[in-house]
């Protein structure tokens, strides 16, 4: 159960309103599948992710990036609630898609590398702890449902 | 690698911004350091941010080597310091955060990728004496 302050909810807005969903969650997945290779593994249907170049270039990557990120945004909008919030995706994820959930931390981290990069200076030592713990919020909702 | 470490001005300040990163998002880092004045800036975290960033710089200068350049260091961290292993992950996550804010577009995937696995042989080194 994460507890997020009044003033750490505000962090993560304020940099949640100015994120471009679709070329956010391209730019993470894509860096998720170079930097740790082996979370390939979920996606040899998305055809050729040999190297960095075909990776961040690669249509389905881009697409599936742009639709994990808008799933985020419901984590954004529920903070008090992620578990329920992610119920049915945590089922999904363990029953359909077999996914350990290290990948989510994983993720997870590779979206606060992301947001980094965007946002510079403005992305404070702060705002980074609030997004840690959102983000690690979600991954553990991600696995409540595991079995 | 070398031209990401090029890039960066005042190592010492960086790693020191990357301690502050790792103590404020991760609180159980800050057991190691009962005896620091953890405050962002303080004389503590920016003399240790220069050691840290110190070693790094020799790690980079001697890649094909780094079991016998960090080898001192590999004792200190097994016998005295003792730092679970987890983290060295922690820190390694802040240094990328911290190069990532200060180089922007200029952390390259392609560049992330190789300080990722720099500094998780780096943390390999530091703990391989441990047991």
């Amino acid at each position: 159960m994460v507890h997020l302050s009044g003033e750490e909810k505000g962090y993560i807005n304020a940099i949640w309103s100015k994120v471009s969903i679709d070329q956010t969650g391209a730019e993470a997945l894509g860096r998720l599948l170079i930097v740790y290779p082996w979370t390939s593994r979920f996606f040899d249907h998305f055809g050729d992710l040999s190297s960095a170049k075909s990776v961040m270039g690669n249509a389905k990557v881009q697409g599936h990036g742009a639709k994990v990120l808008t799933s985020f945004g419901d984590a954004v909008k529920n903070m008090d609630n992620l578990k329920g919030t992610f119920a049915k995706l945590s089922e999904l994820h363990c029953d359909k898609l077999h996914v350990d959930p290290e990948n989510f931390k994983l993720l997870g981290n590779i979206l606060v590398i992301c947001l980094a990069e965007h946002f510079g200076k403005e992305f404070t030592p702060e705002v980074q702890a609030a997004w840690q713990k959102l983000v690690a919020g979600v991954a553990t909702a991600l696995a409540h449902k595991y079995h | 690698i070398r031209p990401g470490s090029d890039d960066i001005q005042h190592h010492g300040q960086k790693a020191g911004e990357a301690l502050t990163r790792t103590f404020l998002s991760f609180p159980t880092t800050k057991t190691y350091f009962p005896h620091f004045d953890l405050s962002p800036g303080s004389q503590d975290v920016k003399g240790h941010g220069q050691k840290v960033a110190d070693a790094l710089s020799q790690a980079v200068a001697n890649l094909d080597d780094l079991p016998g350049t960090l080898s001192k260091l590999s004792d200190l961290h097994a016998h005295k310091l003792r730092v679970d292993p987890v983290n060295f992950k922690l820190l390694s996550h802040c240094l990328i955060v911290t190069l990532a804010c200060h180089l922007s577009k200029d952390l390259t995937p392609e560049a992330h990728a190789s300080m990722d696995k720099f500094f998780a042989s780096v943390a390999t080194v530091l703990t391989s004496k441990y047991r």
